[in-house]
């Protein structure tokens, strides 16, 4: 097992696309750190890097101690799980997990009882002598996890192994891949598009768009304390919403409603000039609808224009001084079209952003 | 019900009229399929029975006339191999042949893999340059590469190694270009993958592309076969001793001696012909899932 360090590592193609731009992050040894942001942003060629299919422009990148930019795929002691599993369809699932072993000399009666014990972990007894086209997509993607594993090698590279599987296997595999990296405890990065992976598998997990880490974090704390716009849409499912507001002192006008704030959110407030445009996010598990009493909560109107009902809870879609406003209540609050209604927001869970440099202003 | 019952006719016919109205069904087709086939067959059938009719009959009357009379003879035979050196231009046919296949395959699919896969300067203006060389006719190469074989002092010209040469270096471009093309195909995950696990380049050749590329290479090694055993240009100027000479230069040489022996030069051809008519029908399948390599995936 080992730590993985990127040093201010590059990756550009050409004179002007930098695939990865000034990487610079330290996964623990034993940590299971997602990458996780849009198609382009230079997760999955950051994760290439790591594995040596591609060259580092520039900067250093280190497994355990040692500096990797020159090394074969072969002597970094990674082992990587493809989206399309990458199986090598003229051999036998057997063949397939020996194959790297073969290949390392190893010898035969350690190769098969690696092999076995594999294919324990991960149900594959009954397939070993069937070739990959026999077998269903959550089979081949085990065989592909077994091939991995059983290397024993001190890095585990996953590039979106999910994405090909249906909605209900998925969640299953997620599971399979959580447990089997606390039973192995090898370090583990993970390259996902869908945030749902990230916040449900990671130990931390790297927010990266267009090249750019944005940010690093425990997903708590990227729920909690987004730095950025970015980071603040993309974490949390329904994302959150945004709305223009003005500075006003300590208080922020939202439309016509008045915005009251308190604590780090009156200061963040209170640090813009008056009248200069501020952007609210709120997420929309934390709305409530206002009873009327106090409290520290900032509150305004809004008029409800469709319900959809997901069972115990309802996603209502309102209008408020003409932004779109998506919450997330509880069924039995009986909310239907039309209504007018006031929402709240706790005070703690405002976040407020510069709209000119997309940073936060709070914290 | 009148429905399912066509179904299960058609799918499953049980008795003879069954068959029988299937089979009306597809004629049409087959007819004219089996009238083209035939009609391409008619002169090799006349070669073949003509081989093995008597001269004088030869002489006498069509080849179809056996069959009224039917009479048979393997005196041409007998006089093609034993008097006229027809089994050592055989021999001769088969030592030219199979090195002048194996070698540029072996060459071929492993410089197409370099150029698939493996990762160097000017990769690709030297797989254009190598496909450019496919437009080189084989004439332009006589006097410059016989006069070399010939001050290089290396004998090549009076064994085998002279047509070898020739024959694997004008086979190499088409080689490439088709391997290359089919190798590109395969995907990139699976070259990435068995690089991780610790294959070098000779490994990723050996156990993941060559196993997955059967389908192409063999028709390429098909092609090649054919290519050369039918030849007779390459061979007249590189294969220059009469006892290195394939049945292709043995054949025109009889042209020339018995011009109206026609039974003999009848047997001889037929010789020339067996041996690819068995190859590419043994091995039709390779070739007919090969000529779709590089276009269709």
């Amino acid at each position: 097992m080992a730590t993985v360090t990127f040093d201010h590592m590059y990756k550009r193609y050409g004179d002007d696309v930098i695939a990865v731009n000034d990487l610079n992050l330290e996964i623990a040894d034993g940590e299971f750190l997602v990458l996780v942001g849009p198609s382009g942003c230079g997760k999955t060629t950051a994760l290439r890097c790591v594995a040596g299919l591609e060259d580092i422009s520039d900067g250093r990148l280190l497994i355990g101690d040692r500096v990797v930019n020159n090394v074969a795929p072969k002597d970094r002691d990674i082992a990587m799980v493809f989206q399309s599993y990458a199986l090598y369809p003229h051999m036998t699932v057997y063949d397939n997990l020996a194959f790297g072993l073969k290949l390392r000399k190893i010898n035969k009666s350690d190769i098969d009882k690696r092999v076995k014990e594999a294919a324990g972990i991960l149900g594959l007894e009954r397939f070993l002598d069937r070739k990959p086209k026999a077998l269903s997509g959550g089979q081949r993607q085990r065989v592909a996890l077994g091939r991995a594993i059983v290397r024993e090698p001190s890095v585990f590279l996953m590039d979106e192994p999910l994405s090909n599987l249906d909605a209900k296997l998925r969640v299953q595999t997620r599971a399979e891949i959580a447990r089997l990296h606390q039973r192995l405890g090898t370090t583990t990065i993970y390259v996902t598009h869908d945030q749902v992976e990230a916040m449900t598998m990671g130990d931390r997990i790297c927010v990266m768009r267009d090249g750019l880490l944005q940010q690093v974090g425990s997903p708590q704390d990227l729920y909690d304390n987004p730095v950025n716009i970015f980071v603040a849409g993309f974490i949390g499912s329904p994302s959150m919403n945004f709305a223009a507001t003005k500075a006003e002192g300590k208080d922020l006008m939202f439309g016509g409603a008045k915005l009251e704030l308190t604590g780090a959110q009156a200061r963040a407030a209170e640090s813009r000039p008056a009248g200069a445009e501020v952007l609210i996010g709120f997420r929309p598990e934390h709305i409530e609808i206002a009873n009327g009493q106090g409290g520290s909560a900032v509150r305004f109107p809004a008029k409800v224009d469709v319900v959809e009902y997901l069972g115990n809870e309802e996603l209502i879609h309102a209008q408020a001084e003409g932004n779109e406003i998506v919450a997330l209540l509880p069924s039995d609050r009986k909310v239907a079209v039309g209504d007018s209604v006031d929402l709240a927001v706790p005070m703690e869970k405002l976040h407020i952003f510069d709209p000119e440099s997309e940073k936060t202003l709070v914290g | 019900m009148t429905a399912i019952q066509d179904t299960t006719v058609r799918s499953q016919p049980r008795t003879l009229s069954e068959r029988l109205a299937r089979l009306a069904g597809r004629s049409p087709t087959h007819i004219i399929l089996g009238l083209i086939g035939f009609i391409w067959l008619v002169p090799t059938i006349g070669i073949l029975i003509t081989s093995f009719r008597p001269s004088a009959d030869m002489r006498a009357t069509g080849w179809w006339t056996i069959l009224v009379e039917p009479r048979f003879t393997l005196g041409n035979y007998e006089r093609v191999f034993e008097g006229e050196g027809m089994l050592q231009a055989f021999i001769n046919s088969v030592m030219i042949t199979l090195p002048s296949t194996l070698l540029p395959l072996v060459v071929a699919s492993m410089a197409a893999y370099a150029l698939a896969w493996v990762k160097f300067p000017l990769r690709d203006t030297t797989f254009l340059i190598i496909v450019a060389m496919l437009m080189v006719p084989v004439q332009v190469g006589f006097i410059p590469l016989v006069t070399a074989f010939r001050e290089s002092g290396t004998g090549l010209l009076t064994n085998y190694g002279a047509v070898w040469l020739a024959h694997t270096a004008y086979a190499l471009p088409f080689g490439i270009f088709l391997l290359r093309n089919f190798f590109i195909t395969l995907p990139k995950d699976l070259i990435e993958a068995a690089r991780i696990d610790g294959a070098s380049n000779v490994g990723i050749f050996r156990t993941i592309v060559v196993p997955l590329s059967v389908p192409a290479i063999a028709a390429y090694g098909i092609f090649q076969f054919l290519w050369v055993w039918n030849d007779l240009l390459m061979a007249l100027v590189y294969a220059q001793r009469n006892s290195i000479q394939p049945m292709t230069v043995k054949v025109t040489q009889l042209l020339g001696t018995y011009a109206t022996e026609w039974s003999l030069l009848a047997a001889a051809s037929f010789v020339v012909m067996i041996v690819p008519l068995i190859v590419f029908i043994s091995l039709q399948r390779y070739f007919v899932q090969g000529l779709l390599a590089g276009s269709v995936k």
